[in-house]
């Protein structure tokens, strides 16, 4: 049982005192509860008077293996973490790998990874917002939002052959190169998606039964939010007007011209308004860097011996020859400087970054994620004390809880 | 990267911390008993007012290493995007550190995570409890000396039946 066990007498008595309370499992198997969480709720009549979230059920320790598998091989797992959002999850392991490593990325890498990391960013909105609608009663809204995810399969399909898991980054650039059919789908999308958005905009945002069950629903406050550590949509809800990709520009957010979107409010249609007009600005990314991708190599250069130098490389030159042994024999691959760093991107649902230890080898000697999912559940009790329990769902789809990066 | 006036006042304030940078990031290391009221003051002082995460390195093959963990507290400032990361070490078999949880709320589940995969103990904590690990696990799976596949829990999970359910 997660509930703490009564210590003092004084804890007794008022455990006593709340007796009549009922106590209701949700989950760990529930439809709402869209993955593996287990909630304990207290509830007087329909309010809800605490909540104990257990978690664990999923936890299986992708830190301990990131421990034993190289830098290139981890980048496997990462997809299932916020599997979401498979693409930003890679981004941001390579991202702190390359900062580890004092790697610079080749111009047409940085935009690439720009280009999907923003793809990625709209996908995991759909998802959230779209589960948000299923959840409260907008059926119609949760098709139009995953028919759009579709489409953006369909990029990445084309892109790396996978749909979901992706694994597409590599230390020091990506597994191929954007084609050009690629690049076309994504133009197409860059043009289709903003009608479907503004179908969107106008299926809930003015919805009598939307707005009555988010608006003033879970209420955050700015010094709570900071207080808590929460990051990205739910912070900048809040009124926390931080967003990584402007106040620690990574990859090529320098050149592109958006907006961080927030709102003041803190409650749950707060968040679900950020998050549709985050979609807008990342789609004006989107645009922006498709039309002035960069031409050159997607991948660092041969010298500094970290991707597979491309065939023609390996057949035709010795530098490409030996790199080539150098990477793929076992007892070698490229060296690491035995230090620690931290490198940390704005994922979809808030700051994701890896702390790394390396030791030398071309294994982690220790890497940590810092999960936004497990952060935000942690908010989860504080948010819904005092609603009521239909308010659960919405709140819980609010804070876009992916329980395999919440137990990782 | 945290601005050159911050860190002289901070270092102006706590002459214990070493200082060292890599690969634009700042770092702190401080002793045990300052780690409270260095925490304290970079909050109220100056601004750091969101705890990123707080994690833990074993590090008991790490070459050159002299002591056996490291806590890593990453500490960001949302006004002037300034970032710090301050380290301190514990040895067994004291690992008791005090709880950051006063300061900032979010430390609670991260306390929690570094306790049950290090078995590092933070004095003060409200509820310090495992989080991700089952509450009956004995190990603590993180450590370096915890064999990737475990011990056999797995396999010695007790088998409960519908009818005793």
């Amino acid at each position: 049982m997660p509930v703490t066990a009564a210590k003092t007498i004084e804890q007794l008595a008022q455990a006593e005192a709340r007796d009549y309370l009922w106590t209701l499992n949700f989950g760990p198997q529930h439809p709402a509860t869209h993955t593996t969480l287990r909630l304990v709720l207290m509830l007087d009549g329909e309010r809800v008077v605490d909540a104990i979230p257990d978690i664990g059920y999923l936890h299986s320790g992708f830190e301990k293996i990131g421990e034993h598998l190289n830098y290139n091989q981890y980048v496997t797992v990462t997809d299932r973490m916020n599997y979401i959002s498979p693409l930003a999850n890679n981004i941001a392991w390579h991202g702190a790998v390359e900062k580890l490593l004092g790697l610079e990325l080749t111009p047409r890498c940085k935009y690439l990874r720009t280009i999907l990391a923003e793809l990625a960013r709209i996908s995991d909105h759909l998802l959230c917002n779209g589960a948000v609608g299923l959840d409260t009663g907008a059926f119609t809204y949760f098709l139009y939002a995953f028919y759009q995810r579709e489409v953006l399969y369909d990029i990445f399909e084309t892109l790396c052959g996978a749909r979901f898991t992706n694994s597409y980054t590599r230390v020091g650039g990506v597994m191929y190169d954007a084609t050009p059919l690629v690049i076309e789908k994504i133009r197409a999308f860059v043009k289709s998606f903003p009608k479907t958005l503004d179908d969107m905009d106008r299926l809930l945002n003015r919805n009598r039964i939307f707005v009555d069950r988010t608006k003033g629903v879970g209420i955050l406050t700015k010094a709570e939010a900071l207080s808590r550590s929460a990051t990205g949509p739910i912070a900048r809800a809040s009124g926390v007007t931080r967003d990584l990709r402007k106040d620690e520009p990574y990859l090529a957010y320098e050149d592109f011209d958006f907006q961080v979107c927030c709102s003041p409010v803190g409650d749950c249609f707060a968040r679900y308004l950020v998050r549709m007009a985050e979609m807008r600005e990342s789609l004006r990314i989107v645009a922006q860097a498709i039309e002035n991708l960069p031409s050159g190599p997607v991948n660092v250069l041969v010298d500094e011996r970290t991707t597979l130098p491309s065939k023609q490389d390996v057949y035709s030159t010795i530098e490409g020859t030996i790199s080539h042994f150098e990477l793929v024999m076992a007892n070698r691959g490229f060296t690491v400087p035995h230090d620690e760093c931290y490198g940390a991107i704005e994922a979809p649902n808030g700051e994701l970054g890896f702390y790394l230890a390396g030791d030398g080898t071309d294994v982690a000697y220790r890497a940590r994620c810092r999960p936004p999912s497990y952060i935000h559940f942690a908010l989860f009790p504080h948010l819904i004390r005092g609603h009521t329990l239909s308010d659960v769902v919405a709140v819980l789809g609010s804070l876009n809880i992916i329980a395999a990066e919440l137990d990782r | 990267m945290i601005q050159p006036p911050t860190q002289t006042a901070v270092a102006a304030a706590f002459p214990a911390l070493v200082w060292s940078e890599f690969r634009g990031g700042t770092r702190a290391v401080v002793p045990r008993d300052e780690l409270y009221k260095t925490l304290e003051f970079l909050r109220d002082r100056h601004h750091f007012d969101l705890l990123v995460d707080i994690t833990c390195v074993d590090y008991l093959n790490y070459r050159g290493a002299t002591d056996r963990f490291g806590l890593v507290y990453l500490l960001a400032a949302t006004e002037t995007n300034e970032r710090l990361t301050v380290r301190t070490f514990v040895n067994e078999p004291d690992l008791v550190v005090p709880s950051a949880v006063p300061l900032w709320k979010g430390a609670d589940w991260m306390e929690r995570e570094v306790w049950d995969m290090f078995g590092i103990q933070f004095e003060g904590h409200p509820d310090l409890r495992r989080i991700l690990m089952p509450e009956e696990f004995t190990a603590f799976p993180l450590r370096k000396d915890y064999p990737l596949q475990g011990r056999g829990e797995r396999h010695n999970f007790p088998v409960l039946t519908r009818e005793e359910g």
